[in-house]
């Protein structure tokens, strides 16, 4: 009995404890709510979030939004855009300058400038590597005394002591040299890595292909000679068109002509890799540790990852070795009145750590926010009419609440669109017959897209005129940049044509009424979507109502994304919608949507309409091995009348990004194309903090009401206890 | 008994079997290997080579469950599901596609889990118990009624609500505590104090009203009468004799659950931030890692044959009229 009372008690007393370490923890601070150790109220550290961990961190892998965030502040690739200048610009960050190509024929002549590309059998980039950039500390740069590297030939028993990155004690660096770039450039092209790009650099960068193949044959022989060490050192192989001239330059010779290859060199992809990195985490039992480069990065950036925990926490902290940057001293128009010059010639980065927490549900994320533990914010269609209010003119901005709060609002189009594909292979709605290109006509006149904005999108987008987003070269804009198929120029601004005009081009296309002529049965059509849900269900009677002006009924093929995706691959959907989200600001990369030989279907290229028209074709090939100037515009301009006149695309929307900052984080400006940008960001942390104790100050008096109402309601209680105990058995 | 433990552990193995077989099954019915090395590869610029290396290397080119191109038993081992799935009988969850070591992350997972699982459990009961004995105590009265009442309520409302209304309140309105998040160590408690508040809440509903029906049920038994008759007061019958005997089919109740408080549960991990358990299958769903899924659902199933297992133990232990043969 008494042991038993003994355990009773033994639980009762750690169930006291906890409690008691639960309101000891919570009342420490002065915002008892404020998710972030104390100790840190006043540092120079930005507070964001991610909702997905992110895949891949190794620079030949990352391609997506989510990665870059982490990745592009800790590697450094040749080039990277101007963070201020508009249009978008190229600027060296490895590089010491941005190259230039030079031209030869198949004989190794060199070519001027100017030539006619058909001449050009091969580009040459030159390529010298800034001096003095250094990799962050990093175990797999750690020598001893001797110069010998200490973490490469690990001890078996000593991996099984290690379950972090911090776990090794010393680390080591060393400076970045172009062998690095050569390096990664191999790495592109080493099969097992699966690298997004390498296919394309295997069209263009000489002997690449044959490297991988080379590479491929030789890997699979360690492996199959059951070696301990399954590492190819990639150092001994050579690709024909990468070459180290010497410690600070790097030559890439490509094949043919492809300007657009510079944007390429400001991406993850054309890192500085030190080969110590492959041998350091190809040991064994590390990667059973999750001890990979795909996981913690070696970087020469000005931030290194401090804080991997994918299902928790990321934190990014400044590199002591980064070699330093200035502050940019000149921007685009406005920038200086906006203050975004203030800080010019100053060293970079600002922030000394970027601590990025796991939030998963966007009602905490958008509170924290508010609460100012969050530094900026998207805004979630939940949360828009909080933030958001339109004027009596349609004009959007900040709601009072968020005015008050000294919240500020960027908005940029992205250099993104989404759009209504017709499948051009399909009987029905593709081809190039007059009767199928006024069928896709009028369906595009028809499908309201400044109304598809306004209901589904919050009015944040723009209603497309053609592929290419504002803001790249090559859209147009005012009454020039109207596509006239579609819309009525109405004092210089686009109208959607009256759907009396889609009536017609339906008679005209064989479909009166939306009934075939000749069978006089109704049109069907077919939508292909991922969109199954129960939220899905506006979006898609909005879609039938579109089509039902036409008097097409229209069939909704609701499928996951991977059935959706096969029929895309097969050519078997007839109307879909879908994105694209640009790789660079370069025309090429929204008209490669539609040119012939990247056809889904038939090729597996990513022009999932299966257009093929040989006009354009011949005019892409044209343009894309243009500069940007007036004859490129010319051309592009013919391209887009082509494209509206056949109506590939009912062109969509390009989506609008809303983004929410507080007044302590400053040096703000959308950027669509450099995701490098956390370096330029600067924050004032003792106004941060201010602004957080006056927004969360403990409100204590309901506990004491709650506590009060519980003594009350007990009371009628015990007097019934003691009235019961008190009278006789029943 | 150890007999019978063994009987048991045995009988599990054919379940586990199937519970791999239809895993297998209901997962490449929507998934192909070719679905999900694009899952892995990304959306953009993949090559039907670039698929093919993928399925190579990770084992996915072999076929599903029988393979017709080679000879004898191979036809049975050189199959996604053998190579795949029965490794797990070994307790070997090997790494994700993504390359991550599924033990690792396991092991990693649980405890959050657990720091919320735990104390709600534990809280909770003690919470539940005394609010059903006070309800037992003052039966067939208004309090009884209104209590009864309150309880259909509570477990009328959904789990989400309590969290939504949860975090508006304490967190937003009162700023007592963080609204999501997590630590290491002791700053952890911080972060549990509201989803463990919500999590026994939420719960009182459900578990007072159960446990009332049990209380109501043993106090209408004869040793109760019994124990009237002796001249002791309702408190000392309530609580030395109605709640001993009732505590049996509570304690079986407990004890099942206890294996899977590792799982997590999915909404409160996800609402407040917590890397526990709960979230790791849904995400793999999602990213279609059919590594972590089987792992998952293996570990799922085995906690739960050893729950019904400790069940059966624990009658044995606590009403010793029940034998196990």
């Amino acid at each position: 009995m008494r042991s038993r009372h003994k355990a009773g008690s033994g639980t009762l007393r750690w169930m006291l404890l906890w409690v008691g370490a639960c309101l000891l923890a919570a009342c420490r601070g002065s915002g008892w709510n404020n998710p972030y150790p104390v100790s840190e109220s006043l540092a120079d550290t930005l507070y964001s979030s991610f909702s997905e961990r992110p895949k891949h961190l190794d620079p030949v892998r990352s391609y997506s939004e989510n990665e870059y965030a982490f990745i592009a502040q800790i590697y450094e690739p040749l080039l990277q855009y101007h963070f201020l200048k508009r249009p978008y610009e190229l600027v060296p960050l490895a590089a010491d300058r941005v190259p230039t190509a030079e031209y030869y024929d198949a004989q190794g002549n060199r070519l001027p400038v100017d030539v006619d590309s058909e001449q050009i059998a091969f580009s040459e980039y030159e390529i010298p590597i800034r001096p003095g950039m250094r990799y962050q500390p990093h175990p797999a740069l750690a020598k001893d005394d001797t110069g010998a590297y200490l973490y490469h030939h690990l001890d078996p028993a000593f991996v099984d002591e290690i379950n972090t990155l911090a776990d090794f004690s010393e680390t080591g660096t060393r400076e970045v040299t172009a062998d690095d770039f050569a390096y990664q450039i191999k790495r592109l092209a080493a099969p097992w890595l699966h690298s997004p790009i390498a296919g394309v650099m295997g069209e263009y960068i000489l002997g690449f292909t044959d490297f991988g193949k080379q590479i491929a044959a030789q890997n699979q022989a360690l492996q199959m000679e059951g070696d301990r060490v399954s590492y190819l050192d990639l150092r001994p192989f050579q690709i024909d068109g990468v070459e180290v001239i010497d410690r600070y330059r790097l030559r890439i010779r490509l094949h043919g002509k492809y300007p657009q290859f510079v944007y390429w060199l400001a991406m993850p992809f054309f890192s500085p890799m030190p080969w110590e990195a492959d041998a350091f985490y190809s040991q064994p039992g590390l990667e059973k540790r999750n001890i990979s480069l795909n996981w913690y990065p070696l970087g020469s950036g000005p931030f290194m990852l401090e804080e991997n925990n994918p299902n928790l926490r990321m934190v990014l902290a400044a590199n002591p070795n980064f070699h330093g940057e200035a502050y940019p001293h000149e921007g685009a128009a406005g920038d200086r009145e906006a203050g975004l010059l203030e800080d010019a010639g100053k060293p970079l980065p600002f922030i000394r750590k970027a601590a990025y927490s796991l939030e998963k549900e966007s009602i905490p994320y958008w509170n924290k926010f508010l609460q100012g533990y969050y530094d900026t914010s998207g805004i979630s269609s939940d949360s828009f009419d909080q933030a958001i209010q339109i004027s009596g003119q349609g004009e959007l901005g900040l709601t009072d609440a968020m005015v008050e709060k000294g919240i500020q609002l960027q908005t940029a189009v992205n250099s993104s669109i989404f759009y209504m594909g017709f499948n051009m292979s399909d009987p029905v709605i593709g081809g190039d017959s007059d009767s199928a290109r006024y069928l896709r006509q009028a369906v595009s006149i028809a499908m309201d897209f400044e109304e598809y904005i306004s209901i589904f999108a919050n009015g944040r987008g723009v209603a497309a005129q053609g592929p290419i987003p504002p803001g790249i070269f090559g859209s147009r804009s005012g009454p020039d940049g109207i596509n006239t198929v579609v819309y009525d120029v109405q004092n210089g601004r686009p109208r959607r044509k009256d759907i009396s005009v889609a009536r017609e081009l339906m008679r005209k296309a064989g479909y009166p009424s939306g009934r075939d002529q000749e069978t006089g049965k109704p049109l069907i059509l077919y939508y292909d979507t991922t969109a199954s849900g129960p939220d899905d269900k506006a979006r898609l009677n909005w879609m039938l109502k579109q089509f039902e002006k036409l008097g097409v009924q229209l069939v909704i093929r609701a499928s996951d994304y991977n059935r959706f995706q096969d029929k895309m691959r097969n050519g078997t959907g007839q109307i879909f919608m879908w994105g694209w989200n640009a790789d660079y600001p370069d025309p090429e990369n929204f008209f490669f949507l539609l040119y012939g030989p990247n056809g889904k279907a038939r090729f597996g290229g990513e022009n999932a309409s299966n257009y093929s028209n040989p006009e354009f074709d011949r005019l892409f090939e044209r343009m894309k091995n243009m500069e940007n100037g007036p004859d490129r515009q010319l051309i592009i301009d013919q391209m887009v009348e082509i494209l509206r006149h056949d109506a590939p695309w009912a062109w969509g929307f390009f989506p609008k990004s809303f983004a929410l900052y507080h007044a302590w984080y400053m040096n703000v400006k959308p950027n669509l194309m450099a995701n490098n940008t956390l370096k330029y960001k600067r924050l004032d942390p003792v106004l941060r903090s201010r602004l957080r104790a006056r927004w969360n100050p403990p409100v204590i008096w309901p506990l004491g009401v709650v506590g009060v109402i519980l003594v009350i309601s007990i009371v009628p209680a015990v007097l019934l206890y003691r009235r019961r105990e008190r009278s006789a058995a029943r | 008994m150890t007999a019978y433990i063994i009987r048991r552990v045995l009988y599990s193995i054919p379940i586990l079997l199937g519970v791999n077989i239809l895993t297998f099954v209901l997962f490449f019915v929507v998934n192909s290997p070719d679905d999900m090395a694009r899952m892995h590869l990304g959306m953009k610029r993949v090559t039907p080579q670039a698929v093919e290396s993928w399925k190579q290397e990770r084992g996915y080119d072999q076929p599903l469950l029988f393979n017709t191109s080679v000879p004898g038993f191979a036809k049975l081992t050189h199959t996604i599901f053998f190579q795949k799935s029965l490794k797990l009988f070994q307790f070997e969850f090997g790494s994700s596609d993504s390359g991550r070591d599924i033990g690792y992350d396991i092991s990693q997972r649980m405890w959050p889990s657990l720091a919320i699982a735990v104390p709600v459990l534990l809280v909770g009961l003690l919470v539940n118990i005394s609010f059903a004995l006070l309800i037992a105590f003052f039966r067939a009265t208004y309090i009884d009624f209104w209590s009864v009442v309150l309880c259909v309520v509570m477990m009328s409302i959904s789990g989400l609500f309590y969290i939504i209304g949860g975090q508006y309140l304490v967190s937003k309105l009162l700023h007592l505590v963080p609204i999501s998040g997590y630590d290491t160590g002791l700053n952890a408690a911080k972060f549990l104090v509201l989803p463990v508040i919500i999590g026994v809440i939420g719960g009182i509903g459900a578990g007072t009203r159960w446990y009332r029906t049990l209380f109501l049920e043993e106090i209408n038994k004869d040793y109760v009468r019994t124990a009237r008759a002796k001249g002791l007061s309702e408190r000392v019958v309530l609580f030395r004799h109605v709640l001993k005997n009732a505590l049996i089919p509570i304690l079986t109740g407990v004890v099942v659950v206890l294996p899977l408080l590792f799982m997590g549960s999915l909404i409160t991990e996800s609402f407040f931030g917590i890397p526990g358990l709960g979230s790791y299958t849904i995400d793999a769903i999602n990213s279609q890692d059919f590594a972590i899924v089987r792992a998952m659902v293996f570990l799922g199933s085995v906690l739960y044959i050893l729950g019904l297992l400790l069940t059966d133990i624990s009658y044995t232990m606590v009403d010793p009229r029940v034998r196990l043969s």
